[in-house]
């Protein structure tokens, strides 16, 4: 589709001009678009850093697997090489009783020193750290371990916490990504009706296009830009919102860190690259938006 | 320049609106499309620019199969044929000068072009003093004028005129078919649809009656009349 120059300008002239010209019409959709991304804009920073913050704790999700106290250093042996032998396994870490009961006096701070005394009679088990190459396989693992293996007292995952986890983030994304379907048909519908109006306007003058031999393309271009544009400026503010919004909240976050496990997505690159998908949103509805209403009168 | 082999076309709701039309008009030709209202003028001279699509036969257009023709084509012939409406079809906010120069952009001429041509045929039309008029500010001839000048302003090798003085008094419809012989004499094919006796029996051309969905009489040099 080669197009001299001076076309284009045309088509972005009259564009513009029918935007102007229908200004009220064009506020209207500019205003649903705004509202669309505005809300599409909080919702995915939002589902972004949930998922963020998911993946960071999914990583940290361990099968701690609890040896007999019984077994013998072979029957040890050989449920190590179980553990290996699993599929969907990425590492097998043995932890003695003795590195236990370290970790805990020193997960324990001052209060473990007092605990100090007590070293010779250690009460826990020698354990394997069995971690997961997904962390979604974790429950599934730690079932296997529990049901088929021998010489296992307990298995220990975090089992409410990990599942509970998986289950929000997931209702989370599928009410999210319905809400934001129905929005952004919802912008496209009223896009559509502005654009249908202002085609209304110059039916007569589409008409007289293509008794002269205008091509369809030639007819469609000006709405094309109307639809881009209202596409665009509907996403100027919510843009705005984003960067300041996301700045002040990412400000007051590191100010209050003692929730070292609640990372936000850094505001550089996250923020613009966030605010190049709304803006490309923006612009998609806009032209779906308008190519739906143009299809109906350019038939014959 | 128009091929026609057993051409219907029937409507969508039904109703035929030509049923079998065997026709040939060569180039250069000036042709009369004389019958009642309802005969099935209008959708013949619909079938040629393609605004309708005949439901079968065969149909040519300036050596173009129209049955057979793409979506994409049909720009292409509409640029080798101009119309001209009873009712003048004139952007009412445009000058008589962008009115013309409308269709020059549409098919992407350069600006000089345009400017040219414009004026050359104003100027063909006798208008050349009226490109700042708005059409409101003319008289309906003036107005048909500006219309034809439209329609020449891609130099069509084929004018269709569908009633072009049915709004006219006679005087005016004089001069338009006087321009109308004029742009004939360059070599344009001419079709004019027409209810005026008068002008078909004074300027004596071929003349096809449509009756009922079928050509009913298709004689050179012929008189107005319809009746079987």
């Amino acid at each position: 589709m080669a197009m001299k120059f001076r076309t284009l300008k045309r088509h972005f002239k009259e564009g513009l001009k029918n935007s102007w010209r229908n200004s009220w019409m064009t506020l209207a959709s500019v205003a649903a678009v705004t509202t669309t991304l505005l809300l599409v804009a909080v919702f995915l920073a939002l589902v972004f850093n949930l998922n963020h913050i998911a993946s960071g704790l999914e990583e940290d999700v361990q099968i701690k697997v609890l040896v007999d106290q019984t077994a013998n250093e072979e029957e040890m042996e050989e449920l190590s090489e179980e553990l290996e032998g699993l599929d969907n396994v990425e590492s097998v870490v043995f932890s003695s009783r003795d590195e236990e009961w370290q970790d805990l006096m020193t997960s324990m701070g001052d209060q473990g020193e007092a605990w100090g005394l007590f070293e010779q009679d250690n009460p826990l088990n020698d354990a394997f750290v069995v971690t997961a190459e997904e962390p979604q396989d974790t429950v599934a693992i730690a079932n296997v371990i529990i049901e088929d293996f021998d010489y296992v007292e307990r298995v220990n995952y975090g089992q409410d916490f990990v599942q509970n986890l998986f289950t929000f983030n997931n209702y989370a994304r599928i009410v999210g990504a319905v809400l934001i379907i129905a929005l952004v048909f919802t912008a496209i519908f009223l896009i559509s009706n502005t654009i249908k109006i202002t085609i209304i306007a110059r039916r007569k003058e589409i008409e007289i296009m293509k008794l002269v031999g205008a091509t369809n393309w030639f007819i469609r271009w000006p709405f094309f830009v109307e639809g881009l544009l209202l596409g665009i400026l509907g996403s100027i503010l919510p843009i705005a919102v984003l960067f300041t919004g996301y700045y002040y909240i990412d400000q007051n976050m590191s100010a209050v860190n003692q929730f070292d496990f609640v990372q936000l997505l850094p505001f550089t690159p996250f923020v613009w690259q966030l605010a190049g998908l709304i803006l490309l949103i923006g612009a998609v509805i806009g032209v779906w938006g308008s190519v739906m209403s143009v299809r109906k009168f350019l038939k014959v | 320049m128009i091929e026609m082999q057993q051409v219907k076309k029937t409507y969508p709701n039904g109703v035929t609106a030509l049923n079998g039309i065997d026709i040939n008009i060569d180039p250069g030709e000036f042709v009369y499309l004389v019958g009642q209202s309802g005969a099935g003028k209008s959708t013949f001279i619909k079938l040629i620019f393609r605004e309708e699509i005949a439901s079968s036969g065969q149909i040519r257009v300036n050596n173009r199969d129209l049955l057979e023709m793409k979506w994409k084509d049909v720009p292409l012939l509409r640029r080798e044929i101009g119309v001209v409406y009873q009712d003048f079809k004139l952007l009412p906010k445009m000058t008589v000068y962008e009115n013309v120069a409308f269709a020059l952009e549409v098919v992407e001429e350069s600006p000089r072009q345009i400017r040219k041509r414009v004026m050359e045929v104003l100027d063909q039309v006798g208008l050349k003093n009226k490109a700042r008029f708005i059409p409101d500010e003319l008289s309906g001839g003036e107005q048909q004028r500006v219309a034809i000048a439209r329609a020449m302003a891609n130099y069509p090798k084929l004018l269709i005129a569908d009633e072009p003085t049915g709004n006219l008094d006679p005087d005016t419809s004089w001069e338009i078919m006087k321009i109308l012989e004029e742009i004939n004499g360059t070599g344009t094919t001419i079709i004019m649809a027409t209810h005026s006796k008068e002008i078909v029996n004074t300027i004596k051309r071929r003349v096809i009656a449509v009756e009922g969905g079928l050509i009913v009489r298709d004689q050179h040099r012929g008189e107005y009349g319809y009746e079987v």
